[in-house]
C-alpha cells in the first residue's frame, strides 16, 4: 500500500519520464526507429513494422489500461471487497477470436512483402558476395572485377588514441559499387564460418553460409552511400567487417567498372614484372597491416596467430613460407589459403615483407612470378 | 519415522530430502546468477562508450557466450527445479519427491558441469566464444580446443535436467494426495508437469547436437562441415528444435508462479483456471513447430518461411489468453501490493511488452531488419528478465516465510523491487531503439550513432546489478531472523502448502491430507 505522498512521487516520476521521452527523441542525433530505407522493399518492410507496432500499442493501451484502473479502484486500502467470479466462456472465446482475426489480417501484407523479397529472378547484374573472417569479397559475375572490402577505420581510433570519425567502423577501403535503377542480385556465400550481409537501407540481410549460395536482390533509385555490417557472430572481429555500398548513376558505374577491369588486367600483367626489393618491402608493409596484422600483430608479435618475428617459417625456406601463405595451414583453419584471396603481386610483397621485417632480415625476396610458378606447380 | 536432518556437511551431500535439495538448487542458481551477472556487467562496461576500453574482442565474445550459457542453464533452469522441489510435494500433499536418490544426483552433478564449463577460462584458447547458440562451424572447425569441455558440460547439464524432469513427472502423476485430481492441481504444478515433458522431449536433442559436434571435431565426421558434404544449416535446425521449446521451459513455470501469487493478493480465485491449463498445453505444443523463426535469414524456401511465420503468430493467441486471465483475476479483487505482488504485476506488464516485440519479430519480412540486432536482445531480455527472473524473485518473496519461518522486511523488499524495475527498464528499453537504429548484437565496439542508447543501457545494468545485491542481503537477513510467519503467511493464500506450519517441518504430509 502506497501512502499518498509515495503515490504522488511515483506519479511524478512516470510523468517525468513520459515528458522527457519526446525531448530525447527529437534531440536529432538520437535515431530510435527502423530506417525507411531507399528501396520499395525497405519501405514495405518499414510499413509492416509500423503497422504491427501500432497494433501492439492499441492492445497494450487496452490491456494495461484495464489493469491500471483495476489497480487503482480495486485495492483493499480503498475498501474494495473481492468478488468471487472466476469463469466466463464468452470472455474466453472473445479474447481468443479477436486476436486471431487481427493476426490473419496481418498475415496478408506480410506474405506479399515476403514474396517480393524472394523474387530475385531476372537480375541485370549478379554479384557474388563472399564472407571471410573478417572482410567481404565482391565478384562481379561475368567480369574480371573482384576485390576484397576491408575495414578502413584506423586502429588508433579503435584504441581511443585518435578522435573517431563520423563513419567509425562503418567504412571500408573498397566499397561495393552498383548502378541506380538496376535490378542487382547478390549471391551470398561464405568461405569459412557463417556471416550475414546486411545493409539496413536496402532491407537486405542474407546469411552467408559455407556451402550455400543465398540470393537477395535490390533495386535502388537514389544515388548515395549506404552502410551496413556483418550481422552474424563470426569470431573475433565480427564487429569489424562493415559493408559500404555506393549507388551511382549508370554512366558512372560503367566508368568505374571499366577502371576496375583495367586495374585487374594491370595486376595480371604485373605478375610477370620484376620488382625491386624496396618496392616489394614497402608495398608489403601496408598489405600486411590490412590483411595479416589482425592475427599476427602489428609488430609481428603474434596474437590469435603465431608471431612472425623470428617465426620458423618466415625465417626458414621460401617454399614452406609460400606453401603456408598460399595454401593456408593444414592444422588451423584460421590461417586461410591466401593464394585464392590475394593477387600474386600482393602475395610477393607480403611474403618479402614478412621475411625481412621485425628483425627477420632474411635478405631474400619473392617476385610475383615465383608465386605464379609455385601455384602452377601444384 | 519423523526425524530431523543429519548434522554437518554430509547432510547436504547425501540428502534425499526435497526441501534440502530445493534449497541447494536455489543457492546454486543464485550463485550462477551473480556469476552470469558479472559477465553481463563486463559486456555493459565495454559498451559504455564506443572504442575498445576494457576487454579485447576475443574476451568480449567469451563474455557474451558465457553470460548466456550460465544464465540459461545455471541460473534460470536450476531455480525453477529448486522451486519445483520445494513446492510440488507440498502443493500436492506428497511426503517427498518420487525418486529421492535420483533427486540428489541430479542436483550434485550440476556443480561439476559448471566447474567444467567455467574452468575453460583458465585454459589456452579461453572459454567458449561462439555465442550461447554455438552455430557450427564457428563452434566446431573454428572453435578453441576448450569446446570439448563445453560439450561435456552440456551433456551433464542435460542429464541433470532429464533426471529432474522424470522425477517431477513421477511425483505429480503418482504421489498426489487422495482427492487431488489433475484439474484441482495448482497451476504451478500443471505448468511444471508440461515443462517436464518439454524437457524430456528436447534435452536429448541438445545432447545429440553437441555429440555431432564432438564427432566433427574429434572423429572426422562432417555433419556440419560443408567441405565434407555436411550442412551448417542443419546445425541450426537441430539447435532451435531444442532451443525454442527451451524458451518455454524457462517461462511456463513462471506462468504457474504468477498464477499463484496474483489470486493471493487480489483475494480472488484465478480467473479461467481450465483455460490457463489448455493455453499452457497449446503453447507447449506450438513450441515444437516454430523453431525456424530464429532462422528467417538463412535462405529457407518461401513456403517454409511463410509457414513458420504463421505458426509463430499463432503463439500470440494462447499467450494473450493468459495475460487477459491475469488481468481479469485482478479485476474487482481486493488488492494489496506486497513485494511478491509487485514483482508479479511487473511480470505481467513487462512480459507482455516482450510479447509485443515477439509478435513484431514473427513478421518475417520485418525480421530481416530486426534479426541479430539489439532489438532481438531487447526482446528476449524483456521476456526472460521480467519473465523468468522476476517470477523467481516473486516466488522467493512469496514462499520464503514458509521456508524459513520468518517474514522478510517489506520496506527493503519494495526497495529491491523498485530498483530492479527501474534498472531493468533503463537497461533493456533503450536496446529496442539501438537495435531499430541498426546496431548488430554481439559486437564489442560500435559507431557513435548508437552511443547514447548504449550509455543509458550500461548505467541501468549496474543499477540492476546493485539491486540484486540488496536481494541477497534481504534473503540472508530473513533467514537469520525477523518477525515470525504464521502458517497461512498471507491473508489471501490458498493451497496445501499453507496448511503446514512455518517454517515447514523437515517432513511434511507423511500421512496424506484429505482434499475435499
Ligand atoms: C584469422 C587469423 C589469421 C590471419 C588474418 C592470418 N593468419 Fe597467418 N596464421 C594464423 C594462424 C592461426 C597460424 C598458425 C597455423 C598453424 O598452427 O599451423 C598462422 C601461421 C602463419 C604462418 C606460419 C608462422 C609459423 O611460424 O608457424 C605464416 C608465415 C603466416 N601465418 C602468414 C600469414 C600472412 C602472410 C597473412 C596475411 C596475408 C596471415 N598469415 C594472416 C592466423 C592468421
Ligand atoms: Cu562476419
Amino acid at each position: 500500500m502506497l501512502s499518498n505522498s509515495k503515490r504522488s512521487l511515483v506519479l511524478s516520476v512516470v510523468v517525468g519520464i513520459l515528458a522527457v521521452m519526446p525531448v530525447l527523441a527529437s534531440a536529432g542525433e538520437w535515431q530510435y526507429n527502423m530506417t525507411e530505407g531507399v528501396t520499395s522493399i525497405s519501405k514495405d518492410v518499414y510499413d509492416l513494422h509500423m503497422l504491427i507496432f501500432y497494433i501492439c500499442c492499441v492492445i497494450g493501451i487496452l490491456v494495461f489500461g484495464v489493469m491500471f484502473v483495476s489497480m487503482f479502484l480495486h485495492r483493499k486500502s480503498r475498501g474494495a471487497v473481492a468478488s468471487q467470479f472466476h469463469e466466463s466462456l464468452t470472455l474466453e472465446l472473445l479474447w481468443t477470436a479477436v486476436p486471431a482475426i487481427i493476426l490473419i489480417a496481418m498475415a496478408f501484407p506480410a506474405t506479399s512483402t515476403l514474396k517480393d523479397m524472394y523474387d530475385s529472378d531476372d537480375p541485370e547484374i549478379d554479384i557474388l558476395v563472399t564472407g571471410h573472417q573478417w572482410k567481404w569479397r565482391y565478384d562481379y559475375q561475368g567480369t574480371e572485377v573482384s576485390f576484397f572490402s576491408n575495414l578502413s577505420t584506423p586502429s588508433a581510433q579503435i584504441d581511443n588514441e585518435q578522435e573517431k570519425g563520423q563513419h567509425y567502423l562503418l567504412e571500408v577501403d573498397e566499397p561495393l559499387v552498383i548502378p541506380t535503377n538496376t535490378k542487382v542480385r547478390f549471391l551470398v556465400t561464405a568461405a569459412d564460418v557463417i556471416h550475414s550481409w546486411w545493409v539496413p537501407d536496402l532491407a537486405v540481410k542474407r546469411d552467408a553460409i559455407p556451402g550455400y549460395t543465398n540470393a537477395a536482390w535490390t533495386y535502388v533509385e537514389k544515388e548515395g552511400v549506404y552502410r551496413g555490417q556483418c550481422a552474424e557472430l563470426c569470431g573475433k572481429d565480427h564487429g569489424f567487417m562493415p559493408i559500404e555500398v555506393h549507388v551511382v548513376s549508370k554512366a558512372k558505374y560503367a566508368e568505374w567498372l571499366a577502371g576496375k577491369a583495367a586495374q585487374a588486367a594491370e595486376v595480371k600483367a604485373a605478375s610477370s614484372k620484376t620488382f625491386s626489393f624496396d618496392e616489394l618491402y614497402s608495398g608489403g608493409e601496408t598489405l600486411y597491416a590490412t590483411n595479416c596484422a589482425a592475427c599476427h600483430g602489428g609488430n609481428g608479435e603474434g596474437g590469435v596467430g603465431p608471431a612472425i618475428k623470428g617465426s620458423k617459417i618466415a625465417t626458414g625456406g621460401i617454399t614452406d613460407h609460400l606453401d603456408m601463405v598460399i595454401n593456408g595451414s593444414p592444422n588451423n583453419p584460421m590461417m586461410a589459403a591466401y593464394g585464392e584471396q590475394l593477387d600474386p603481386v600482393s602475395l610477393a610483397k607480403i611474403i618479402t615483407f614478412q621475411r625481412n621485417a621485425f628483425g627477420n632480415n632474411m635478405g631474400d625476396s619473392v617476385q610475383p612470378l615465383d608465386i605464379v610458378t609455385y601455384k602452377q606447380g601444384q | 519415522m519423523a526425524h530431523g536432518p543429519a548434522k554437518g556437511f554430509t547432510r547436504w551431500l547425501f540428502t534425499t530430502n526435497h526441501k534440502d535439495i530445493g534449497s541447494m538448487y536455489l543457492w546454486f542458481s543464485f550463485t550462477m546468477f551473480f556469476l552470469g551477472g558479472i559477465f553481463a556487467l563486463v559486456i555493459r562496461a565495454e559498451l559504455f562508450e564506443p572504442g575498445l576500453q576494457i576487454v579485447k574482442p576475443e574476451f568480449f565474445n567469451q563474455m557474451t557466450t558465457m553470460h548466456g550459457l550460465i544464465m540459461v542453464f545455471g541460473a534460470v533452469m536450476p531455480a525453477f527445479v529448486g522451486l519445483a522441489n520445494w513446492m510440488i510435494p507440498m502443493m500436492i500433499g506428497a511426503p517427498d519427491m518420487a525418486l529421492p536418490r535420483m533427486n540428489n544426483w541430479s542436483f550434485w552433478i550440476l556443480p561439476f558441469a559448471f566447474a567444467l564449463l567455467t574452468s575453460t577460462f583458465f585454459m589456452a584458447g579461453g572459454a567458449p566464444n561462439f555465442g550461447w547458440t554455438f552455430y557450427a562451424p564457428l563452434s566446431t572447425t573454428y572453435a578453441p580446443d576448450t569446446v570439448t569441455f563445453f560439450i561435456f558440460g552440456v551433456h551433464i547439464i542435460g542429464i541433470s535436467s532429464i533426471m529432474g524432469a522424470i522425477n517431477i513427472i513421477a511425483t505429480i502423476l503418482n504421489m498426489r494426495a487422495p482427492g487431488m485430481t489433475l484439474m484441482k492441481m495448482p497451476l504451478f504444478v500443471w505448468t511444471w508437469l508440461i515443462t517436464a515433458y518439454l524437457l524430456i522431449a528436447v534435452m536429448p536433442v541438445l545432447a545429440g547436437v553437441v555429440t555431432m559436434m564432438l564427432m566433427d571435431i574429434h572423429f572426422g565426421t562432417s555433419f556440419f562441415d560443408a567441405a565434407g558434404g555436411g550442412d551448417p544449416v542443419l546445425f541450426q535446425h537441430i539447435f532451435w528444435f531444442f532451443g525454442h521449446p527451451e524458451v518455454y521451459i524457462m517461462i511456463l513455470p513462471a506462468f504457474g508462479i504468477v498464477s499463484a501469487i496474483i489470486p493471493t493478493f487480489a483475494r480472488k480465485p484465478l480467473f479461467g483456471y481450465s483455460s490457463m491449463v489448455y493455453a499452457t498445453a497449446s503453447i507447449a505444443f506450438l513450441s515444437f513447430i516454430v523453431w525456424a523463426h530464429h532462422m528467417f535469414t538463412v535462405g529457407m524456401p518461401l513456403v517454409a518461411e511463410a509457414a513458420f511465420m504463421y505458426a509463430t503468430m499463432l503463439i500470440a493467441i494462447p499467450t494473450g489468453v493468459k495475460v487477459f486471465n491475469w488481468v481479469t483475476t485482478m479485476w474487482k479483487g481486493s488488492m494489496t501490493f506486497e513485494t511478491p505482488m509487485l514483482f508479479s504485476i511487473a511480470f505481467v506488464i513487462l512480459f507482455t511488452i516482450g510479447g509485443f516485440s515477439g509478435l513484431m519479430l514473427a513478421i518475417a519480412p520485418a525480421d530481416f531488419q530486426y534479426h541479430d540486432t539489439y532489438f532481438v536482445v531487447a526482446h528476449f531480455h524483456y521476456v526472460l528478465v521480467p519473465g523468468a527472473i522476476f517470477s523467481i524473485t516473486a516466488a522467493v518473496y512469496y514462499w520464503l516465510p514458509k521456508w524459513c519461518g520468518n517474514m522478510y522486511d517489506e520496506a527493503l523488499g519494495k526497495t529491491h523491487f523498485w530498483l530492479a524495475f527501474a534498472g531493468l527498464n533503463i537497461t533493456f528499453f533503450p536496446m529496442h531503439f539501438s537495435g531499430l537504429a541498426g546496431m548488430p548484437r554481439r559486437i564489442p565496439d560500435y559507431n557513435p550513432l548508437w552511443a547514447d542508447w548504449n550509455m543509458i543501457s550500461s548505467v541501468g545494468a549496474f543499477l540492476f546489478g546493485a539491486a540484486q545485491l540488496l536481494f541477497l542481503v534481504i534473503v540472508i537477513k530473513t533467514i537469520m531472523g525477523g518477525r515470525k510467519a504464521t502458517a497461512r503467511v498471507w491473508e489471501g493464500s490458498h493451497g496445501l502448502e499453507w496448511t503446514v506450519p512455518s517454517p515447514a517441518p523437515y517432513h511434511t504430509f507423511t500421512t496424506p491430507p484429505e482434499i475435499k
